[in-house]
């Protein structure tokens, strides 16, 4: 007999297990060390795709349709396979632009349309408060059920228990203020919730377990083995459907199978583990077949279980759905029953809350705060916006949970909510064309994406939504066996006569295709405007290295004191002055005041606050602040010649709307520069002429000397000779890198980017200067931090750095005694390397020049060696990937130089 | 993204029909093995194809 | 008596054809390998005829140039420059500055030998 009190409280307990865990990941995280860094973790975390639905449902449909139960997760497997190109953009997007949900995603990228991130919201709650509904019945009766052991007794479901007994009410409130706890502690939202991460990380390592030991007891307890229930299963006549293996109709098999790929990133809860709290892209890797395989694992007994319910249970006595919970009870054991229900509450828990912290970020968002603003005229009165904010979401965390609550008393065992997880999904799936199209097409516009969405969301309502409420009775019933006013072509069901569908399949068609029409057709209707191309390209080409911010489009005043005080407003004091101060120092600037308030500044801003309030209200904000002026389209048009391409289109806004301002601002500035250009072209071109010039002259000598005197000694001549071929390939290379320089500096290089390690490009220059330092009998010393330095980079062109750095040290360092080291640390977003010898080192003055052309440090007073253009080439390199060189002032003698590099992800 | 397709491939066109109907194998239905065993294989080949990415 | 040569240049593969071009006219030759060195050489020496080249450490060769032409000392001493500035201001400022001879890099080897010829012959 397990007591009520004994349940509750091991549920208490895991519950309270599950608090420490979040909690303790917090606090590490808060400390700077994360806990889930690990890609695993990251992977296990997008299992709370299996809700209690899986945890109880897959038994419940295998044992009625065979297989049919499969396609939810099949699907997902492999659209995983996919995940390397579409979910990496749409990670690198949208931790670029700080966005929060799936509503600020199709939001941003259409132009920061509001209206469409509250039809996004108001989508994803329609469709998904049901399915938590679905979760609290599912723990309330496997509750009810656990109760009556050793008895398995179906709950009965005519009667209701009193309010204030309802375990689901308790679990709802419960679940309320777990969520609350861990997902709204302050508001950038953009920032990651790490223990509520761990916690369900551990959740999905519960439920598999509990299905796994479920599935194992059944084969090796219950019976001996799987032919042997199957053995057993072939004696009872009305279990051969289920063992005859078919996959069922092939429409529903792969309609299914595509429904549930749409669905695994578009569910809110998705696209909140996978997007918005993935710790490093790296771990998509891992992801990418770490998840299918749980997937696999979880699904892999099923079909065993649903056999042993229907064998253990007369028919139609027990729900298949209980299978899980109801196969230990029968056969005695409590403690894998217990197990089994902290399993299925653990499924419905992580799915609850995972689901509502998204949701209540979109409404917080996307729904309610626009609205505000509007009614506030874009400044809201009060002083410190952020705790209300705070509130408001704490608020619809509860509100969601309750109508959760709600929908589950009043729908009762209705059909709406058995099947409430098929139409959830065919919901969701709506925002998957605008989704896609996102990160893939750059024609899609605000209007198109609207129609889609509407388009998409009628037909679901009107062919799944609507028939479920008359099947399960709420609303008359004969428009769905006639059509509505008799029309039969327009059945709910059957639309146009597509007749014999499974419903879901049937309404995924119509539902996607009006909304894919609509989309592209209306999208069609008008060029992207300037917003909106600027985001296509931001999306579009996320992985592309990003060299300078998108800072175009914009043309306004603004005071830096008052984009702080924004800032204070939504972030709090603290935080807001934190970031503007790391931006000041990123920038090179010293005060905050003396932030120059201009397009990056306030891009900055933007971003900073479409973290905290999404980013359709943080451009108005920011609009509000820096009275804007939007740049018109027709100025522009007439001074390009025409834009065939929108995306020629665009660069041109950019580079023309930048020169304007330069051109104005600097033109005294740009004067002055042309002239100090002048003085160091001229003396460019006297150094190289002068470089150039000498070996030539040697080159000159020894051929005259050596056509004109036939006499000479054969040693000598071979001698001459040496020297000739020697100044020939000085000269050459002295040739190819004046070149290089001016292809560098002039922006005529080509680049091949790539993401790549440090450490290689480290190891292979190590490996090309190893002679020299042979030669010259020097040792080197490698002191490289751990793990992978990943940068963007061209690869061989920061080999030609690192070569050149080493080369100089090993000509440098005396001979016999030479000491090279290279240093690689991490350092603030940045890779630091350095490069010491114990040569004679860089007097102090000279630290800034050698970076000039032609400038060596003859530091002890011999020839310099080399053309002097190495390090100006490197420096034209290194700071073309986004970093710095220079050489150090040390101490000790010999020469230190160091470049930074940033990084390309986080170590 | 190729492994993507072969398991397209596998597990939606009319190779499926193959495994169908009551064959058993060590008394286990045929389709069983078929789409667990592919479903293993296209992990493994996950794993293999991103482990050559990494190179 | 043979003719001392002074080479000034810190190039050693110009100094080395050049030395060669001037023993195989028979001449002395000494070498010094920057403008400080050079000067020192000058003063100790007192060459017939100093072969200057101008880009230098320490010292350049205008620098050495004007040093010598300050020295009444040193007034027999003819100066050839032979450089890789060959402007046409470099050459008028060598000029000014009291060479007897300026020769751009690169240089015919007849011609360098020929004009030494000349100006040393010139002394006689």
């Amino acid at each position: 007999m397990i007591g009520a009190p004994l349940i509750v409280g091991v549920s208490f307990a895991y519950l309270g297990l599950l608090f420490a865990l979040a909690y303790w990941a917090d606090r590490r995280a808060d400390q700077g060390r994360s806990v889930i860094g690990h890609p695993t973790i990251y992977a296990l975390s997008l299992a709370v795709y299996c809700t209690a639905w899986t945890f109880y449902g897959s038994v419940g449909r295998a044992a009625a349709s065979g297989f049919g139960f499969l396609p939810i997760y099949l699907g997902p497997t492999l659209v995983a396979l996919l995940w390397g190109s579409v979910l990496l953009k749409m990670v690198r997007v949208s931790k670029a632009q700080r966005i929060t949900s799936i509503a600020d995603f199709i939001a941003s990228r259409y132009g920061k349309s509001h209206l469409l991130g509250g039809l996004v919201t108001l989508i994803a709650v329609i469709g998904v408060v049901p399915y938590i509904a679905l979760q609290l019945k599912a723990i309330s009766r496997s509750f009810t059920i656990l109760l009556g052991y050793p008895e398995v007794v179906m709950p009965d479901p005519a009667g209701e228990p009193p309010l204030w007994g309802d375990t689901a009410l308790v679990v709802a409130l419960l679940l309320a203020a777990f969520t609350i706890l861990f997902g709204t502690r302050h508001l950038d939202a953009s920032e990651r919730h790490e223990g509520m991460v761990a916690a369900i990380a551990f959740e999905s390592l519960v439920k598999l377990a509990a299905f796994l030991a479920v599935g194992l007891f059944v084969i090796l307890y219950v019976y001996d083995g799987f032919s042997d229930e199957l053995a057993r299963a072939r004696e009872v006549p009305d279990l051969q459907p289920l063992l005859s293996t078919s996959v069922g109709s092939y429409g529903d098999w792969f309609g299914i199978s595509f429904l549930a790929a749409l669905a695994v990133l578009m569910l809110p809860r998705q696209f909140q583990v996978a997007v918005v709290e993935i710790a490093d892209e790296r771990h998509l890797e891992r992801a990418l077949w770490l998840f299918p395989l749980y997937l696999l694992l979880i699904n892999l007994f099923v079909v065993p279980i649903a056999i042993a319910g229907k064998l253990t249970f007369p028919a139609g006595a027990v729900d298949a759905d209980s299978f899980v919970l109801t196969i230990p009870m029968a056969y005695e054991e409590p403690g894998l029953a217990l197990f089994v229900f902290i399993g299925g509450l653990s499924a419905a828990t992580g799915m609850v809350i995972v689901e509502t912290i998204a949701l209540s970020t979109m409404v917080s968002n996307d729904l309610l705060l626009p609205s505000l603003l509007a009614r506030w005229r874009g400044l809201p009165p009060e002083a410190d916006i952020s705790r209300l904010l705070l509130l408001i979401r704490r608020g619809a965390i509860v509100a969601i949970l309750l109508l959760g609550y709600l929908y589950y008393r009043l729908a009762g065992e209705a059909y709406a909510l058995v099947s409430i997880g098929l139409i959830s999904f065919a919901a969701v799936a709506q925002f998957a064309p605008a989704m896609i199209a996102a990160v893939y097409w750059r024609g899609g516009t605000r209007e198109g994406a609207l129609a889609g969405l509407a388009a998409g969301f009628s037909v679901w309502v009107y062919t799944l939504l609507l028939p479920s409420f008359a099947k399960s009775g709420w609303l008359p019933g004969d428009f769905l066996e006639h059509g509505p006013f008799g029309i039969a072509l327009l059945k709910p069901q059957a639309l146009l006569g597509v007749e014999g569908w499974n419903e879901t399949t049937h309404c995924l068609l119509w539902s996607l295709s009006a909304n894919v029409v609509a989309f592209v057709l209306v999208s069609a209707l008008r060029e992207p405007n300037a917003e909106e191309t600027a985001q296509a390209s931001a999306f579009v080409d996320a992985l592309k290295p990003q060299r300078s911010a998108h800072l175009a489009l914009w043309r306004g005043r603004a005071e830096i004191d008052e984009l702080i005080a924004l800032a204070e407003r939504f972030l709090g004091p603290a935080r807001a002055r934190a970031a503007f101060v790391e931006l000041a120092r990123s920038r090179g600037v010293e005060d905050l005041e003396r932030l120059p308030p201009d397009a990056e500044t306030v891009q900055f801003a933007e971003t900073l606050l479409s973290g905290a309030i999404g980013g359709a209200s943080a451009r108005v904000m920011v609009a509000s602040v820096t009275e804007e002026e939007a740049l018109g389209l027709d100025e522009v048009l007439d001074i390009l010649d025409e834009a065939s391409q929108i995306r020629d289109y665009s660069r041109e806004l950019e580079r023309k709307s930048r020169e304007l301002e330069e051109a104005t601002a600097e033109l005294k500035a740009a004067n002055l520069r042309l002239q100090e250009l002048d003085r160091m072209k001229d003396d460019f071109m006297s150094s190289v002429t002068h470089e150039l010039r000498t070996p030539l002259a040697s080159i000159r000598a020894f051929s005259e000397i050596l056509r004109d005197d036939p006499e000479i000694e054969l040693g000598e001549r071979k001698r001459f000779l040496g020297i000739l071929v020697s100044e020939t390939e000085r000269l050459s290379r002295l040739v190819n890198q004046v070149l290089d320089l001016a292809k560098l500096e002039s922006g005529h290089a080509e680049w091949q980017m790539e993401e790549l390690d440090l450490k290689s490009v480290i190891e292979q220059s190590v490996t090309s200067t190893s002679q020299l330092f042979h030669d010259k009998g020097a040792a080197v010393f490698q002191a490289l931090a751990e793990g992978e330095a990943r940068v963007l980079a061209d690869r061989d062109r920061l080999v030609q750095v690192m070569v050149n750095l080493l080369a100089n040290a090993a000509k440098y360092v005396p001979a016999g005694e030479g000491r090279v080291e290279i240093r690689l640390e991490s350092g603030a977003g940045v890779w630091r390397v350095t490069v010491a010898d114990n040569g004679p080192g860089i007097p102090a003055d000279d630290l800034p020049i050698v970076f000039e052309k032609f400038r060596q440090s003859a530091g002890n007073g011999e020839k310099p060696i080399g053309t002097g253009l190495g390090l100006p080439i490197s420096r034209e390199i290194i700071e073309h990937f986004g970093g710095r060189i220079w050489a150090e002032d040390r101490p000790e003698k010999g020469a230190t130089l160091c470049f930074e590099l940033p990084w390309s992800a986080r170590p | 993204m190729a492994v993507f397709l072969i398991g397209l491939m596998l597990f939606y066109s009319p190779l499926i029909s193959l495994f169908e109907g009551t064959r058993t194998l060590a008394g286990v239905p045929l389709l069983h093995f078929y789409l667990f065993g592919a479903w293993a294989l296209v992990i493994v080949a996950a794993v293999w194809s991103v482990g050559r990415e990494k190179e | 008596m043979s003719k001392r040569i002074l080479i000034v240049d810190d190039e050693p593969h110009i100094v080395i054809p050049v030395e060669f071009l001037m023993r195989r006219e028979g001449y002395e030759v000494a070498i010094a390998r920057d403008g400080e060195a050079g000067l020192e050489a000058i003063r100790a020496q007192s060459p017939d005829l100093v072969i200057l080249d101008v880009m230098m450490p320490k010292l350049n060769g205008f620098q050495v140039l004007e040093a010598v032409r300050a020295d009444p000392a040193l007034s027999s001493v003819r100066v050839l420059m032979l450089t890789a500035k060959g402007r046409e201001a470099e050459m008028k400022k060598g000029v000014e500055l009291g060479a007897d001879a300026y020769i751009p890099k690169p240089f015919s080897t007849h011609e360098l030998v020929a004009t030494v010829r000349s100006l040393l012959e010139a002394e006689d």
